[in-house]
């Protein structure tokens, strides 16, 4: 019990490796290792955010080194959340890429493709629940070695995507370690609490205002941040079917977390250039609700449409930062959970059709809803939670959010919150009317050779995304409330 | 005049250059081996940078001796250390970066992004 936050991270990881031999002696058992090692982490996260509701904040000592000097893992309700959240969604792409084992030529590389997305659920839990800056640089690293990896899985377009991804993604994390390089050396601590009280002493702001001139972009390529989001469309689109739900679904997200903890633990309201920071932020958060939606408006490619909404939907997230009331913090980190479910879901009804009948262009979706009921109910509902129709978590995390900038008076905020739902609902309803309304395009099943598709694994994640959109919705004042519990204190008053 | 300038701050400033250059490279560089290298550069720039704030005038190696005693005697072996993970990270993503441009050429036979573009269609950026 007490080991618990190191476990969540230790089991998949040893799992991924263990995988490679166990692969060679059997395919399923190297799986069944690894799925069962998810599944540990679940249960475990669970566990552990049921601890931090009701004892408080868990510092867990890695090796039992004394605070400043060694690798430390914080837990809070927030991140207690993100984790069980990460661990969720990763075990349930794990079963569903079972699906998709078909374009594995040889059992090498389709045992190479689970070791490589459990190292991608690894990145991102460590990235969640350290609290050293360092140790967050090399998890980002494994998240994103893994990411271009599975992105180059997705065919000839998945390479190319992936070599940009990987120009760009260096460059952020270069950044990343450059703003790290300057925060160490004004502070000489690389512990996010201990480098927090040094800059609250004052007199650094020069230093901090420059890390956060390279820190901003770092943490905005990574999640995809309006101005910053040239590889994101492609990437997505094309990265291997069944690693897309995570990676679209969760990988832009714990970035976005990582930029909350600089923001507001280690920086804090004291920050002489804070307020600047935030308006800079909300810019870029501004714009970018516009041209996402505005973009996903014009694509057929239902991966591209989902694509430009993700750049759409982190800019509500980073809106919620840059409004910095505890509320805004709590739309934003609730919007982070439903979006997850709402990307991963759709990503998961997109993947299971283009299973069935191998076509990813919506003009193709005529009345395919006879075909695939329950997908078509989770896409449905995912869509209109993206546009926000209570009592879906969409509407929800909406609303914290609106009432929020209502409250400080950033009316133009509130204005661009509307309009890009409006937006949203353009393409949605489109994609709403091609699955319902459109005449029946008579698709023919693909038939695979040699293949036997797992119907229960297809269904299961579609399933768990529908309960998890409504539940979400439905239990939005819990999930505020245990939010609020880390939150109260945090940002602007 | 030009050792004096580099003990001081200078040294960043050439730390600063090279970051530029790697960053302007790969911008402008139209062949992606070109850009991979320029990127390698960008990511040498800031562990140099990281080095020379662990340089101390009359350190000594961290190492404990019983004729030094304080510990502002020895040069801080952390940004040493950090920077030896960076290297490691900096050869994963190189090694992957070289085996998607192998990938690449297999399949255009050329790194040119024009050429390349010209072949696949261009479908957005």
């Amino acid at each position: 019990m007490n080991n618990f936050p190191a476990l969540i991270v230790v089991c998949p990881l040893c799992a991924a490796l263990l995988n490679l031999v166990l692969n060679r002696i059997n395919e399923k058992l190297g799986k069944a290792v690894i799925v069962l090692s998810v599944a540990a982490s679940l249960i475990m996260s669970v566990f552990v955010l049921a601890q931090v509701i009701t004892t408080g904040t868990i510092h867990y000592h890695m090796g039992n080194y004394d605070m400043p000097l060694g690798i430390e893992f914080v837990i809070d309700t927030v991140n207690g959340l993100i984790v069980v959240l990460v661990s969720l969604i990763g075990f349930l792409t794990l079963l569903f890429s079972d699906n998709f084992g078909y374009k594995f030529k040889t059992r090498l590389t389709k045992g190479a493709a689970n070791t490589v997305l459990t190292l991608l659920i690894v990145g991102l839990l460590g990235m969640t629940l350290t609290g050293d800056v360092f140790n967050l640089y090399v998890f980002l690293e494994i998240t994103s070695l893994s990411a271009y990896c599975l992105i180059a899985l997705g065919g000839e377009r998945g390479i190319f995507s992936a070599f940009r991804y990987l120009l760009v993604g260096t460059v952020a994390a270069t950044f990343y370690l450059l703003g790290v390089a300057i925060l160490y050396g004004v502070t000489g601590t690389l512990n996010m609490a201990d480098m927090a009280d040094i800059l609250n002493e004052g007199g650094k702001d020069q230093a901090m205002l420059l890390a956060i001139c390279f820190l901003v972009p770092a943490f905005g390529i990574k999640m995809a941040l309006f101005p910053f989001h040239g590889w994101q469309p492609s990437a997505y689109s094309y990265s291997e079917a069944g690693a897309a739900p995570l990676i679209t679904g969760v990988m832009g997200k714990i970035p976005a977390y990582a930029m909350f903890r600089y923001l507001y633990c280690i920086y804090g309201t004291d920050f002489k250039y804070f307020n600047s920071i935030l308006v800079i932020v909300g810019v870029f958060s501004v714009f970018g609700m516009l041209y996402g939606s505005i973009r996903a408006i014009a694509q057929t490619d239902i991966r591209k449409i989902l694509a430009y909404s993700s750049v759409a939907q982190i800019g509500y997230i980073s809106l919620g930062f840059a409004i910095g009331t505890p509320i805004a913090l709590c739309g934003a980190f609730l919007h982070m959970l439903g979006h997850a479910f709402m990307k991963g879901g759709l990503f998961f009804c997109t993947g299971a059709i283009r299973h069935k009948f191998g076509t990813v262009n919506i003009e193709d979706f005529g009345r395919i809803y006879k075909k695939m009921p329950l997908t078509c109910g989770t896409l449905t509902i995912a869509a209109l939670s993206m546009v926000g129709i209570p009592p879906t978590v969409g509407f929800f995390s909406k609303w914290y959010l609106g009432s929020a900038a209502a409250m400080q008076g950033e009316w133009i905020y509130l204005a661009v919150l509307v309009i890009s739902s409006l937006l949203n609902a353009i393409y949605f309803f489109r994609l709403i009317e091609k699955v319902f309304i459109n005449e029946d395009k008579s698709l023919k099943e693909r038939v695979y050779d040699e293949f036997k598709t797992c119907g229960w694994k297809l269904v299961l994640p579609v399933v768990v995304c529908f309960i998890a959109i409504l539940g979400l919705g439905l239990a939005n004042v819990k999930i505020i409330d245990i939010l609020m519990l880390s939150l109260k204190g945090v940002g602007l008053c | 005049m030009i050792n004096a300038f580099l003990a001081q701050d200078g040294i960043y400033l050439l730390t600063v250059i090279l970051l530029g250059l790697g960053l302007a490279g790969i911008i402008v560089c139209n062949n992606y081996m070109k850009k991979l290298i320029c990127m390698n550069i960008m990511q040498v720039a800031v562990i140099f940078f990281f080095l020379c704030l662990g340089q101390k005038n009359g350190g000594t190696i961290p190492v404990a001796m019983d004729t030094i005693i304080h510990a502002a005697d020895y040069i801080n072996p952390l940004p040493h250390g950090l920077m030896l993970t960076a290297i490691v990270v900096s050869l994963g993503t190189t090694g992957v970066g070289l085996a998607l441009l192998t990938r690449i050429w297999e399949r255009f036979g050329t790194l040119e992004e024009d050429e390349i573009i010209q072949v696949k269609g261009e479908d957005e950026v």
